[in-house]
């Protein structure tokens, strides 16, 4: 008992420390995980489906982004006041800009859109609005004005978080320009 | 302005709520696109309200330029949808500009650039940078009033129609989020004052090359008015000039430095796309021939041709990535994606002649082999 002492002791004294190490290593994912929840990401990048109690977001393919299989091929007609649309799935929208798609967020090696993007790409990209922060216009309705105020430690935390969800394999169509 | 939206039958029927976050959705999207507004960077002071608060000039009634500011223009200048620019540079007394790394200069606090955009005869905006005592640069626009008697500061998420250009399309006034877009793209802010800009080796086929204004500025005279220092003497001896294997190449890789060099390098965010098309001067290869050349495109872009697999065909210059975006202004596919609303023809034919010569000499290449 007494040879002991000394190993549990120092077992006694690691184990926390490993402990809050490992916490320290999740929290960034943990907080991320919760901007998303509450910054509305599910609204348009998870495709919504018909629930028992209405509309709701179909978590199976959470932040996959417009279904590969829902096939848009034109900007929706609607005469004024009407100013565009959207499909069910909350997915696809149609306005002045022409048809945006949600992207897929997921870490899908070949269908997600983040699959080329750094840290700082994807902070640039909140920031600017412009794709991998240097590149095209990311369109509406995508919120960018208000997630580039979040500190670069949310958008890191963001960004960590999306790069650990199940991945799921959706090509989201390219966007389609509005009419002449 | 309509703020609504269509929603498909089986959405109709459901909660009040989801419609209203839908809804607000939209409505910030619109937003978004109508506005085009800038998140907010980080200052060091506020821009002066107007452009004769910045010194430009020595009497703003005759519109007669500050004698000590020095003109300047780069061999490969930046595309402006054909706007004619006139660039001054002014140092602090007695400083002088390090360019003991020739990539990427460092210029002393205080320093102060102006770049007057016109388009037929009519300036319409004129752009400045000033670096501040925290060593930050200070971006501003200034907007000229349509008889050229005034010049207010644009705000920061810029100035749309600020003149008209063919087409339907016009001049946009670029917000501060997109001009840090380019200039903090890699190590230097300053894009069109360095050592291949101002070297005395010219591009005599430069695309929309421009006779340097009087004085003259170079690298020999910015050296000899003590303006710079540091620089490596070897550049002196043998003025820097890009390696290419015809004069053709050498313009088109000029063109793509001065047009797309500033995002597209090896020292910036983009660095991890693999495209460098910046010419470093100390460089002993050519990364923008090495970079591009039967290289695969690796995503294509958003209304690209299928047939582009390869950034540079040889022989294929209409189904070669890069002409296919340099050709567009369709937003999702243009390049440069920001700051020109019109295809600069001159250089798309520099570029298809380029590729045609990378066709034929690999077509040479390949019968030298065969023994033919």
């Amino acid at each position: 008992m007494r040879r002991a002492l000394p190993l549990m002791s120092m077992i006694a004294l690691l184990v926390p420390g490993a402990v809050l190490a490992q916490d320290a290593a999740g929290a960034p994912v943990k907080r991320g995980e919760y901007l998303v929840s509450i910054a509305g990401c599910h609204d348009c990048h998870t495709p919504w489906m018909m629930g028992s109690a209405g509309p709701e977001p179909d978590m199976k393919r959470a932040l996959s982004g417009h279904p590969q299989d829902l096939t848009i091929t034109a900007p929706a007609s609607v005469s004024p006041p009407w100013s565009g649309a959207m499909t069910p799935t909350s997915t696809g929208w149609s306005g002045p800009w022409g048809v945006s798609f949600s992207a897929n967020l997921t870490p899908d090696p070949e269908t997600g859109v983040l699959r080329d993007f750094t840290e700082q790409q994807f902070i640039q990209t909140m920031r600017t609005g412009r794709h991998q922060g240097q590149g095209r216009q990311i369109l509406p309705p995508m919120p960018w004005p208000a997630y580039g105020k979040m500190t670069d430690d949310d958008l890191k935390a963001v960004f960590a978080y999306l790069r650990q969800v199940p991945p799921v394999k959706n090509k989201v169509p390219d966007p389609l320009p509005p009419k002449p | 302005m309509a703020k609504v939206i269509a929603i498909a039958e089986r959405v109709r029927s459901s909660r009040r709520h989801r419609s209203i976050v839908v809804g607000a959705m939209l409505v910030l999207g619109f937003g978004v696109l109508t506005s085009v507004s800038a998140v907010p960077q980080p200052a060091t002071d506020n821009p002066p309200p107007t452009l004769q608060d910045t010194g430009l000039y020595a009497d703003f009634d005759t519109l007669q330029v500050n004698p000590g500011h020095l003109a300047f223009a780069p061999q490969y200048p930046l595309w402006s949808d054909g706007a004619t620019k006139r660039r001054w540079i002014s140092l602090p007394a007695g400083a002088a500009i390090d360019g003991s790394d020739p990539d990427a200069w460092v210029f002393p606090i205080g320093t102060r650039f102006w770049k007057e955009f016109s388009f037929n005869g009519q300036k319409v905006e004129t752009r400045y940078l000033e670096r501040k005592a925290d060593g930050q640069w200070l971006y501003a626009a200034y907007a000229w009033n349509a008889d050229g008697r005034e010049a207010q500061l644009v705000p920061a998420k810029g100035k749309r129609g600020a003149y008209p250009l063919a087409g339907g399309r016009s001049h946009t006034i670029p917000g501060v989020t997109d001009c840090k877009a380019c200039h903090q793209g890699g190590l230097s802010e300053v894009l069109g004052f360095s050592t291949l800009q101002l070297s005395p080796e010219r591009d005599p086929r430069a695309v929309h090359a421009e006779l340097r204004p009087e004085p003259g500025i170079d690298l020999r005279a910015l050296v000899d008015r003590g303006l710079l220092v540091g620089l490596p003497q070897n550049l002196l001896d043998d003025p820097p000039r890009i390696m290419a294997a015809t004069a053709t190449e050498r313009a088109a890789l000029g063109y793509m430095h001065g047009n797309c060099g500033h995002c597209h390098n090896d020292r910036g965010s983009l660095q991890n796309i693999g495209l460098v098309l910046r010419q470093d001067v100390g460089s002993a290869d050519q990364p923008a021939v090495a970079s591009t050349v039967g290289q695969p495109v690796k995503k294509p872009a958003p209304g690209q041709s299928p047939d582009a697999v390869l950034r540079v065909e040889p022989g294929h210059a209409d189904r070669s990535g890069l002409t296919q975006r340099v050709s567009s202004r369709y937003p999702a596919l243009q390049m440069p994606p920001l700051g020109t609303e019109l295809v600069d023809d001159e250089a798309v034919a520099l570029l298809y002649r380029w590729i045609a010569e990378k066709g034929a000499s690999a077509q040479q290449a390949h019968l030298d082999r065969e023994g033919r």
